[in-house]
């Protein structure tokens, strides 16, 4: 009799547990199968493992529950007083046994797979910055920056008035994307400037840590066009949660078209930092400089975030010699989060961004700094020497 | 069995009055109340961090703090509740139960004793003081992982001397434990007649004497790449940033199980005493938390996948941890099959043990998830890690200590406390706690990185319902502040037996526990043994 009802009751514990069971699973979110074999793989195995330890769980509560039900006091239980079951015991260690060989197995051939990084048609190389993206096309020799968005960055601040609903992809959206090919053998190179960074993007189906010093590789091969967005998955500071990734995979042809018109751009700008800039042209250029290399700190309206970020609105720096305005831009300032920027960008963006700062945020000292004084400090000319008279408009 | 102590403590000094009471204290019990009291404070402490955490991520945006003080926050959070919350708590157990579970007078070392406590608060005055510096509390998380970490200002320091402390701490506390169980047994109790806490407690003492030192290591080379010059983990001066990972997670493994060990013990204790029905498998018990402590040390780098190891060591890693479910289901399955054909009743610490075996297997069952090392590339730093760790840290060491806590509360007060409250509290929790953590599976799942202030739209709805469940947890807690009060004033008074299920020596003397007990140690054989496993001769 008594087995009779632990086999009914426990049969209908299984059941209540799985309608609990299916109807977690139902509501929640699941992990996304992705646009990349890789991924899909990763996907199918996520699920079986899922299937696995959901069966266990309900098992195992099933019984737990059948007991509680059936083995109380209040019903009269009286209690047994058996200690061991060798036959119990030898079971429930080799059936979890094999049970882990069979999920092995199959993960096993799927980190063999993702760790072949050879073949690769297409290398990206994908540097960490506090708190931005640097991408470099190894063949194609483009080389850019890809940060938050402006929108996104504006409606993030505190006290914003600008609600988050309202902005499309909030903080997952970049000001400049990393276009690549659709059914191309991709290897990304993943490295870091500062502090150590992670890049992930869903929709690939991996994540792999960008360490200063060190060359991470992953691969991918995107099956389908399509924008894909991700994070910065590793605890890099402040700004760790806005330092988003986003992918637009295109046709090889429309990457062959992208890739172009980037050389194009890049042509156009050759020879950009030699000639002589308006105050105009500076200061808009500037702004957008700003924005995505310094407002992180320094706050978009030069506000900073004491005692840290110190604020450049009045700052005895943007307003004070220009000289040390330069060399603190440059160089940046040894133990601080202050970086330096003359190898970090071109010599007309931190023209710009100086300019900017110096006539921004209620700082008019009227002054402007041309990209040729930048360029030849970049290539070794001293300050204070022949290249330091400069342009007259100084 | 009869009962050997209830003597007067006549010839004990009169113990001194007031705050020199508990400056001086010697006592195995005194100091367990301080320990207990301490971990009560600093887990109030953490969680309005948490409290805080959950505030801001209430709603898309930043509405109450910024990012640097968020991840303060979170950073805080982490190292008060583990150093200061749970392993005090655990500690604090050991201190009341292992003497008397032993039949041993007190701690084999009382002053050691004394001192491992009353370093303690002055490291959390240390570590806390941090968030008033001008260079605030560490933001780097718990795991103080460099570059980021020495970009901290020089309130980094106090936080590393902070650390050291605790480990110094821990490392005494740890050494009185192994001291007192190997060398003051009472007659009779051979090692495989003591009971699972006192087990599970020697074993994590030993794994504390094994990594404390590693964690002081590595921090120490935090505090010398930081303030003197060395490149221990600077690329730039030919260091490695990976290598502190290693380090530290050859700690923060064991770690791990130092936080759960001592849970399986309690666990241990409460199921059959509420069951009325010997613990099933009493010698696998055992064996199986010893093979738990041994892979603790081999399994470290599960925790760090994605930083680029070569093919070889991630399957080893990832094999090394699939293993740890084989023990770690041995004992779900044993304290099942003791609940099997018992005769359950159930008072607050038997729920929070069923609740700390379902949510404790729910953790354990995500873990094995994570193992697997292809899906741990989408897993990893996501709110399923969050999810996963809070299930077995807040269900599980967390309920277990609550357990442990309505478990013998009337032995060290004399008094029962207040069934309906701790039956209120318990579904309050529970209820409250998954509502808080089971949607981060969610979240995490559906790409929401860990250690983020604000997020993506597209994560608001759980995000919002795990917070209103944080809330209702912290508020939970409160009133187990208050059930606990209630109890140290006064109410119904406790017999000697307390549970008409428990077995073992701590049930034999009178409730409240005299301040000296075992003073003529009992004798136990088979008859009162506190399992009835008898060891296959």
């Amino acid at each position: 009799m008594k087995r009779t009802n632990e086999m009914i009751v426990g049969l209908a514990m299984v059941a209540v547990i799985s309608v609990i069971t299916w109807a977690l699973f139902a509501v929640g979110d699941n992990m996304t199968p992705g646009v990349t074999p890789f991924s899909k793989d990763v996907y199918e195995l996520h699920m079986i493992i899922l299937g696995i330890v959901t069966v266990i769980g309900v098992l195992v509560f099933a019984a737990m529950f059948t007991s509680i039900y059936l083995h109380r006091k209040s019903r009269g239980a009286k209690a047994a007083q058996f200690t061991h079951s060798t036959k119990a015991e030898v079971t429930w260690t080799v059936i979890p046994i094999l049970i882990l060989v069979v999920m092995a197995v199959p993960a096993t051939q799927v980190l063999i797979d993702m760790e072949d990084t050879s073949g690769a048609e297409l290398n990206i190389k994908v540097t960490g910055y506090q708190w931005l993206w640097e991408y470099e096309y190894i063949e194609d020799e483009i080389q850019f920056y890809s940060a938050l968005d402006r929108d996104s960055n504006y409606a993030r601040q505190i006290g914003s008035t600008r609600d988050p609903r309202d902005v499309e992809n909030y903080l997952l959206e970049v000001d400049k994307r990393v276009i690549v090919p659709t059914d191309t053998r991709i290897r990304f190179l993943l490295t870091s400037n500062d502090v150590i960074h992670s890049w992930w993007v869903p929709d690939l189906g991996w994540k792999r840590d960008a360490i200063p010093g060190m060359v991470n590789e992953a691969w991918t091969l995107i099956e389908e066009p399509g924008i894909y967005r991700g994070q910065c998955t590793e605890l890099c500071g402040k700004d760790h949660g806005f330092m988003p990734v986003v992918i637009e995979a295109v046709t090889p042809d429309e990457y062959r078209a992208w890739v172009d018109s980037q050389k194009a751009e890049i042509a156009a700008t050759e020879n950009a930092a030699e000639r002589t800039w308006t105050r105009d042209q500076l200061m808009a250029r500037g702004e957008d400089v700003y924005q995505a290399q310094c407002a992180s700190c320094h706050q978009g309206d030069g506000s900073g975030l004491e005692p840290a970020f110190p604020a450049l609105a009045g700052s005895t720096v943007a307003t004070g010699a220009i000289e040390d305005h330069i060399d603190m831009v440059m160089n940046g300032k040894a133990g601080t989060a202050m970086a330096g920027f003359g190898q970090r960008l071109a010599a007309e963006d931190i023209a710009a961004a100086l300019t900017y700062t110096r006539n921004a945020f209620g700082n008019e000292t009227g002054d402007m700094v041309q990209p040729m004084r930048i360029l030849r400090l970049k290539n070794g000319v001293l300050e204070g020497g022949v290249a330091d008279t400069g342009p007259a408009d100084l | 069995m009869t009962t050997q102590t209830a003597h007067a403590d006549d010839h004990h000094h009169e113990p001194p009055k007031g705050l020199a009471r508990w400056l001086f204290t010697t006592n195995h019990k005194e100091i367990g109340s301080l320990y207990l009291i301490f971990s009560l404070a600093m887990f109030l402490v953490g969680g309005a961090m948490a409290m805080i955490i959950r505030a801001e991520l209430f709603s898309p945006g930043l509405q109450l703090v910024n990012p640097e003080f968020f991840n303060q926050m979170t950073t805080m959070h982490a190292l008060v509740m583990i150093f200061g919350a749970v392993m005090p708590a655990f500690v604090g157990l050991a201190n009341w139960m292992v003497p008397m579970m032993i039949g041993a007078p007190d701690m084999a070392l009382p002053r050691m004793n004394n001192w491992s406590f009353w370093i303690l608060p002055f490291a959390f005055l240390m570590l806390l003081s941090t968030l008033f510096m001008p260079s605030g509390a560490p933001a780097s998380g718990w795991t103080l992982y460099p570059p980021l970490s020495l970009q901290g200002g020089n309130s980094f320091a106090f936080v590393i001397f902070a650390i050291h402390l605790m480990g110094i701490s821990s490392i005494m506390g740890a050494i009185n434990i192994i001291a007192t169980i190997l060398n003051m047994r009472a007659p009779g109790m051979t090692l495989l007649r003591m009971p699972l806490f006192v087990w599970t407690w020697l074993i994590t003492a030993f794994l504390l004497i094994a990594v404390m030192p590693v964690l002081a290591g590595a921090v120490t080379m935090l505090l010398t790449d930081r303030f003197f010059g060395t490149s221990f983990f600077n690329a730039a001066g030919g260091g490695d940033p990976v290598m502190y990972q290693h380090i530290f997670w050859f700690f923060g493994h064991p770690e791990v199980y130092i936080m759960i060990l001592p849970a399986f013990g309690i666990i241990s204790e409460i199921i059959p005493t509420f069951s009325r029905k010997p613990l099933f498998g009493y010698t696998a018990m055992v064996y199986a938390t010893a093979s738990i402590a041994f892979l603790s040390f081999i399994v470290w780098a599960h925790h760090m996948f994605t930083v680029g190891m070569p093919l070889g060591a991630s399957l080893f890693f990832m094999y090394a941890t699939m293993i740890i479910a084989v023990p770690t289901g041995i004992k779900v399955f044993n304290w099942v099959s003791t609940m099997w054909r018992g005769s359950m009743t159930f008072e607050t610490p038997m729920l929070f043990a069923i609740g700390f075996v379902i949510l404790f297997t729910i953790g354990g069952l995500s873990g094995v998830m994570l193992a697997i090392v292809p899906a741990d590339f989408q897993y990893h730093d996501t709110y399923f890690v969050v999810a996963h760790f809070h299930y077995v840290l807040v269900t599980g060491a967390v309920f277990a200590i609550m357990a442990a806590a309505y478990y013998w509360l009337p032995k060290w007060t004399g008094y029962m406390y207040d069934e309906r409250l701790g039956k209120i509290h318990f579904w309050w929790s529970t209820i409250s706690v998954n509502v808080l953590f089971f949607p981060q599976h969610y979240l995490g799942l559906a790409g929401m990185p860990r250690r983020i202030p604000d997020y993506a739209v597209q994560f608001a709805e759980f995000n919002m319902i795990s917070s209103i469940g944080g809330f209702a947890f912290g508020l939970a807690q409160l009133l187990f502040v208050y059930i606990v009060i209630k109890c140290v004033r006064g109410g119904e008074k406790a017999t000697a037996q307390v549970w008409d299920g428990a077995r073992g020596l701590e049930w034999t003397v009178p409730s409240p526990a005299p301040l000296h007990t075992f003073d003529t140690p009992p004798v136990v054989d088979d008859t009162v043994a506190v399992h009835e496993d008898k060891v296959p001769s």
